[in-house]
């Protein structure tokens, strides 16, 4: 009670300090958070129109017509894989070691790429069979949803090339390291979307 | 560097490998059994296998959260899990309210659509 009047001068200023310099490290992992608590919301607009409108066919084809299980399949292992190196990436990260997380990293982006191209390619399947987001309100919240989140998935791979480039050059700095735990906390966001896309567009929607 | 490694410790949540290890063993069971009861028609009641895969989804979403986002009551002083509750909230409200509104407008107001015809008697 009475000791901050005794140390005027030598404890409340080391207070602070140490107060600023806490505020100033969690805050950017605090905002990132709040970012994607926010991006969350925009995918929680995209499943409910999906939910509203995903039985609306306008007599056109329904997901159990279109979608390709095993190739669903393999596109969720790809990016739980691609989770998991991610998780390396950051292990390596911590341990200061450059080239490995480098690596990981690489690896990362090689499992994101598969994603986006998979997805790519069951796009285009879809649209040459006449299936295109303009022939049904089911077909429209669907590449709506499924795009958005293979837009995230874009710019994470973006966002990983970038990292690669700044920790080639500057190396594991903490301002290195803050961007990619960012970019971690981003990727695993990803990859939670995900878990909901299957779920609620691919195995719902064949179970009809 | 120790002490530096040290002091970015505490700004946010890190791993280890074997949280990462389990995280992920898990979240590919989690993957696993939903796809196996869909492509392999384990229940005869597509119902009680919608069930199932969500609240599959549900629980692999909580061990992402845990194991790969470090989620945790302590994280930045709890504002991480109050900004997450919060979002949940309005997630809930968001996905169920759209489909009760939706659902009762359709219900009461749109003529009968080919699939209603389809059920009729």
């Amino acid at each position: 009670m009475t000791t901050p009047t005794e140390h005027t001068a030598d404890g409340p200023v080391r207070f602070l300090v140490e107060e600023e310099h806490e505020h100033s490290g969690g805050s950017t992992m605090l905002g990132f958070w709040i970012y994607l608590m926010s991006d969350c919301l925009i995918f929680a607009v995209l499943f409910a129109c999906y939910g509203v409108l995903g039985r609306s066919y306008a007599a056109g084809p329904s997901p159990m017509d279109l979608f390709d299980l095993p190739l669903v399949a393999v596109n969720t292992s790809m990016l739980l894989l691609s989770s998991i190196t991610c998780g390396f990436a950051m292990l390596e990260m911590e341990r200061g070691r450059r080239g490995a997380t480098l690596a990981w990293l690489v690896v990362t982006a090689l499992f994101g790429m598969a994603f986006v191209g998979l997805e790519l390619s069951e796009f285009a399947h879809l649209i040459s069979e006449g299936a295109g987001p303009q022939r049904s309100a089911f077909l429209s919240a669907f590449f709506t949803l499924v795009g958005t989140h293979g837009l995230h998935v874009t710019v994470g791979i973006v966002w990983m090339v970038t990292m690669m480039v700044q920790v080639a050059r500057h190396g594991l700095i903490p301002d290195n390291k803050r961007r990619l735990m960012c970019l971690s906390l981003f990727w695993h966001f990803l990859d939670v979307i995900w878990i909901g896309v299957f779920t609620f567009v691919y195995l719902m929607g064949v179970l009809g | 560097m120790s002490a530096e490694a040290h002091a970015h410790h505490d700004s946010g949540g890190h791993g280890t490998l074997k949280g990462y290890l389990t995280g992920f063993v898990l979240a590919v069971v989690l993957t696993a059994v939903p796809f196996w009861l869909v492509m392999g028609d384990v229940f005869a009641d597509p119902q009680v296998t919608a069930l199932a895969i969500m609240a599959l989804a549900v629980v692999q979403i909580v061990v992402h959260m845990v194991y790969f986002l470090h989620m945790n009551t302590k994280s930045e002083g709890g504002w991480n899990m109050l900004a997450l509750i919060f979002t949940v909230v309005l997630v809930v409200i968001t996905l169920s309210g759209s489909m009760w509104v939706m659902y009762h407008l359709n219900a009461n107001m749109m003529p009968p659509s080919m699939h209603d015809m389809r059920d009729m008697p």
